[in-house]
């Protein structure tokens, strides 16, 4: 025999299911009046740096068909690539910004949308840097642990092409579905990035 | 140092035991069926997207956030059981996860959620919402004062109950950490005639989400009380990594 090593097992994950907006978003889900603004909502403070833009896009399952109970969660460096909150040793990161948003998507039409800044480029655990990038959590009814992707920016080829996480995913055929193309609203950049759970170019999630 | 490999590592997560949570595909439990993904998870590790996380303080809180059964009262309380649920937020090495962010939701007494996708035949309460949360304290403890969920029917198998649960969202101190989860009650026969829970492969980890019945924290003509504690993934320690830098 050897010494045990006594470690405790992480709590294992159940589905957040159909009426998890009313934990995390209640005033989505009309029940007004506990929390005084959904977290994760927020605008944006106008103090934040960077350039304002918007990630949209909609959740599908192995169907085709657009989710419409899901939860997104993005997470993201600021716009000198540094992350606000907690475990950043690099430097102290945008005061105004949270780097953490929250949004379900819409009951009727799947979409989310979130309005935040174009992340800088923070350097991957050997130091090389990774392409600026957004961090997705997504859970729903159905999803059993949430899924852990990202979105790397479709105008940013050259930093995409030298991206030490891209550059691991051996089926390159996959690399485009974490690619959200840009376009034009108004004047300021608008990502699309459909997240696909399963099927005809699924979308690549991490085992983080 | 902004860029040095070495002080990135220290502090990176245990890899996750994904044979200990439940599997993607789960076909008794419909929705997963087309909610799966089928390709293998990439194997991604830390990188200091996952390390970090939001910080929430305490400040944010109201007063009423841990008190379901007075923060959505409109004429008097919710029908019900009143119970406290409490316990501690630890990570895989049993160190206490403080500062943590717990979101709970959950059916009422009949087993009714107040959502407008419900369609079971339970009544609404009026004074009952259904949501909370808190922020564990320096030793990891949280607790809240609530009404005992009911089970309730739901559109899987012809007919399907769930057993009384309540849902928990947490936040530690990574992003990697984050985890959804439920709570069950002890001594529920109906915990292990579900499809969510049975989609758990072992019946140890199952038991981790069963909340014991803690009579020693009742309080006498007033509220029962249920421990649960939550464990989130540990972190690698930075001795080592301390060591070779020479400090
Ligand atoms: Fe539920």
């Amino acid at each position: 025999m050897v010494q045990p090593l006594r470690r405790l097992k992480e709590s294992p994950s159940q589905t957040a299911g159909p009426y998890v907006h009313i934990g995390a978003t209640p005033n989505f889900a009309d029940i007004a009046g506990v929390f005084p603004h959904d977290l994760g909502s927020q605008p944006l403070d106008a103090a934040v740096k960077g350039e304002r833009i918007v990630v949209t896009g909609r959740v599908f399952d192995g169907s085709g068909t657009p989710v419409k109970d899901a939860l997104i969660e993005i997470w993201q460096a600021d716009a000198e690539g540094l992350y606000p909150g907690q475990g950043e040793k690099r430097g102290e990161a945008d005061p105004h910004f949270p780097g953490w948003f929250r949004q379900p998507v819409d009951g009727a039409t799947g979409v989310y949308r979130f309005e935040t800044i174009k992340p800088g480029s923070a350097p991957y655990f050997d130091g090389r840097p990774m392409a600026p990038h957004i961090t997705f959590w997504i859970v729903a009814r159905g999803i059993n642990i949430g899924l852990h992707t990202r979105l790397y920016f479709g105008d940013e080829d050259e930093a995409n092409a030298a991206d030490p996480v891209l550059a691991r995913i051996e089926h390159r055929v996959r690399v485009p579905t974490l690619i959200a193309e840009r376009s034009e609203e108004n004047g300021q950049s608008v990502y699309t990035f459909d997240i696909r759970l399963q099927g005809e170019n699924e979308t690549v999630f991490f085992d983080i | 140092m902004r860029n040095d490999p070495t002080s990135q590592q220290g502090g990176s997560f245990y890899q996750r035991d994904r044979s200990w949570h439940p599997p993607a595909f789960t076909p008794d439990y419909k929705t997963s069926v087309l909610r799966s993904p089928k390709y293998a998870l990439l194997s991604l590790g830390n990188t200091v997207s996952e390390m970090t996380g939001p910080v929430f303080g305490h400040d944010m809180l109201g007063p009423l956030d841990n008190d379901l059964i007075r923060n959505h009262a409109q004429t008097g309380d919710p029908i019900g059981p009143r119970i406290i649920v409490h316990g501690r937020v630890l990570d895989e090495d049993a160190r206490p996860v403080r500062g943590a962010l717990l979101e709970f939701w959950q059916a009422n007494a009949g087993g009714r959620y107040r959502h407008k996708k419900e369609s079971y035949l339970a009544a609404i309460d009026p004074n009952f919402g259904g949501c909370g949360r808190t922020i564990t304290d320096d030793e990891g403890r949280y607790w809240f004062r609530t009404i005992k969920p009911g089970p309730y029917p739901w559109p899987n198998g012809v007919n399907d109950w769930r057993p009384a649960h309540i849902h928990f969202s947490v936040f530690g101190h990574a992003f990697a950490q984050r985890l959804i989860t439920q709570m069950y009650f002890e001594g529920d026969p109906m915990i292990w005639q579900c499809p969510i829970v049975m989609g758990i492969p072992s019946r140890e980890a199952v038991e981790q989400l069963v909340a014991a019945l803690d009579r020693e924290n009742t309080l006498p003509m007033d509220t029962m009380a249920y421990k649960f504690d939550i464990v989130l993934r540990g972190r690698r320690s930075t001795l080592f990594e301390n060591r070779m830098e020479g400090n």
